[in-house]
């Protein structure tokens, strides 16, 4: 019991989130190092068919309308006797809107520990470790996964949710679910996102714009390149936030997956929130003042200049080629 | 509407970090402390909840470095009342012994909503809200980016990835993670927090003793090992545009 490892399956309008795939993968490189079970927790209603492809070695499947879509108070409630009575030795879940609720609830409420941020779980020499990625991916904090049971929140990072996937379905036990009486959180209705302009998950050239553009009014220049270049602006949330670019255009953990041919990354830090959402790109080149910005770690080349002075050169020299 | 609006001190990340001797920690003695960003979404979400419904804004937060600027200035923006929790904060305080700091206040303040930002970039045992929530045995919504308030319910907009909107009916009192307030945080003039100063009180509520439990012991800290940082283009900006439109060239497209 005390060495198993528990996956909080998330799904959002009858799709699994790729997220439960990485988590599958981290726990079972956790698992196996602890010689526990990794054990799938599905929380659904008529969603069985969701155990499919998951890469565990039996999923617990607890049916109820009121877990038909996700709420706090009714994940909360669902978890809470489950993670109490089976004590396993983690319980994963995602650094979501979804997960990174209901594991602080618990914690509280099972008096359990929680660690947020989880790039990875693994084991040393059958000890349970951490790693978080904190500081918008500048610093990395490791240490013991605290007991008796920990409830852990993941982000993409280490491990790849290929690996949580599996063409040989688990063994699937239904369990009771408890009483949903007087839930205090209610899902009225989902917005669907409005369709932009133009889709950035499939264009060729993308011009990405920071905060280090400082005002509206310098779009312009990004505007200008992008025209020189072929390509399309998208920007990462601040940008957003300050109604400078409507929200289709923003690429990160709240926005957009993009893979194009070519990410230039203008005045753009790479805080994990943003990375996670374009290491599909074929190539990425960053332009930033900051010799230590977290963006020159995924970008396949850089230019540590200020992009008020190389943006406009750039633009000159394509126009005149 | 009577509100209470956490706020959490982070490093500003503009400066460099540096790891202390210990290996575990994050270097303080030059570590500048900033407002949490989230958290000043939350606070001006706060503000216009009170603009159109009325009410009044309390702000709370850890007395730790510059915790009087920040108060003064969401003074100068339209709250109303300041509260700062003094006595045995460290730079690296947790979320579990900081929510249970918070809740004890909270409690005597009785409100209906509580907003705090949805996350901190050093959150290390889980973001502040929904721990401060549970505490206060109350609900909360997480990743808002909007709020409306009619009766005793509130209607929020809570985000998920790829632009998904989950509208929730939530029971009050309620605590809210915002992500972004409906509006970006208003800009108030130098001359209006100097002012703050000069009208504004800020209470102190002493605390007898910090907690950490919940959250874990980290063994080392480390900057990222990348596999391979980027290649990077040197010379005068004119030779780099140069390089790169070659390198434009190479990838075809242009
Ligand atoms: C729940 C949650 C979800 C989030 N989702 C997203 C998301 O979907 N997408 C997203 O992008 N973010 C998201 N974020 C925000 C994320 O954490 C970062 O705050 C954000 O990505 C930072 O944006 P930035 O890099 O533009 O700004 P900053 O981090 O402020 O970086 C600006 C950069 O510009 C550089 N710079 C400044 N001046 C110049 C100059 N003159 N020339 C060149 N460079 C310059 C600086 O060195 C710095 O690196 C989310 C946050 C939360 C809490």
């Amino acid at each position: 019991m005390g060495d198993n490892i528990y996956v909080v399956i998330e799904h959002l309008q009858g799709q699994v989130s790729e997220i439960s795939y990485v988590m599958l993968a981290a726990g079972r490189a956790l698992a196996s190092g602890i010689g526990g079970e990794l054990v799938a927790i599905l929380l659904g209603h008529q969603a069985q068919n969701l155990a499919g492809d998951l890469a565990a070695d039996r999923v617990l499947y607890m049916d109820d309308p009121a877990l038909a879509e996700f709420t706090p108070d009714a994940y909360q409630l669902a978890l809470a006797e489950l993670i109490k009575t089976d004590t396993p030795r983690a319980v994963l879940l995602g650094d979501t809107s979804v997960g990174a609720e209901v594991a602080g609830a618990l914690s509280v409420r099972l008096e359990i520990p929680l660690v947020s941020r989880c790039s990875s779980v693994h084991a040393k020499e059958g000890t349970p470790k951490f790693v978080s990625q904190i500081c918008g991916g500048k610093i990395m904090a490791e240490g013991d996964l605290p007991g008796p049971t920990a409830l852990v929140t993941m982000v993409p990072g280490d491990f790849k949710a290929e690996e949580g996937q599996s063409d040989q379905p688990a063994e699937v036990t239904s369990i009771p679910a408890p009483s949903f009486d007087d839930l205090k959180v209610t899902l009225k209705q989902y917005i669907e996102p409005e369709v932009g302009d133009v889709d950035i998950s499939t264009e060729p050239i993308l011009i990405a714009v920071g905060r280090g553009i400082q005002q509206e009014a310098n779009l312009e220049l990004a505007e200008e390149l992008a025209a020189a270049l072929g390509g399309t602006i998208c920007a990462s949330r601040p940008v957003v936030d300050q109604g400078w670019l409507p929200i289709s255009r923003l690429v990160g953990k709240s926005g957009k997956s993009v893979k194009p041919k070519l990410f230039l990354a203008i005045g753009i830090s790479g805080a994990p929130e943003h990375v996670e959402a374009v290491t599909g790109s074929e190539t990425i080149i960053a332009i930033n003042t900051d010799p230590a910005a977290p963006i020159f770690d995924i970008a396949k080349y850089g230019a540590n200049v200020d992009l008020f002075e190389l943006v406009p050169a750039l633009t000159e020299q394509l126009q005149g080629s | 509407m009577n509100i209470v609006v956490l706020v959490k001190l982070v490093p500003d990340l503009v400066e460099e970090l540096e790891i202390d001797s210990s290996g575990a920690t994050l270097d303080t003695t030059f570590m500048r402390m900033i407002i949490n960003e989230p958290d000043e979404h939350a606070l001006e979400q706060a503000i216009i909840l009170k603009e159109r419904e009325g009410g009044e804004v309390t702000v709370l937060g850890p007395a730790i470095e510059d915790i009087d600027g920040v108060l003064f200035t969401a003074f100068a923006k339209g709250s109303d009342r300041l509260i700062k929790l003094v006595d045995g904060f460290e730079l690296e305080v947790n979320n579990h012994a900081l929510a249970r700091a918070f809740t004890s206040v909270i409690r005597e303040l009785n409100p209906d909503l509580v907003l705090t930002g949805v996350q901190a970039h050093n959150d290390l045992d889980g973001s502040l809200g929904p721990l401060v929530a549970e505490y206060l045995g109350m609900s909360y919504v997480g990743y808002v980016s909007g709020v409306t308030s009619s009766g005793d319910k509130l209607t929020v907009r809570k985000e998920y990835p790829g632009g998904l909107i989950g509208e929730m009916e939530v029971a009050i009192p309620a605590v809210l993670g915002i992500q972004s307030a409906e509006q970006p945080p208003r800009y108030v003039a130098i001359s209006k927090v100097r002012q703050a100063m000069k009208t504004a009180t800020i209470d102190e509520q002493t605390l007898t003793e910090l907690d950490p439990s919940g959250g874990p012991t980290v063994s080392q800290m480390f900057q990222p090992q990348v596999g391979e940082r980027a290649e990077m283009i040197e010379g005068d900006i004119d030779q780099i545009a140069a390089k790169l439109v070659e390198l434009f060239g190479d990838l075809g497209v242009v």
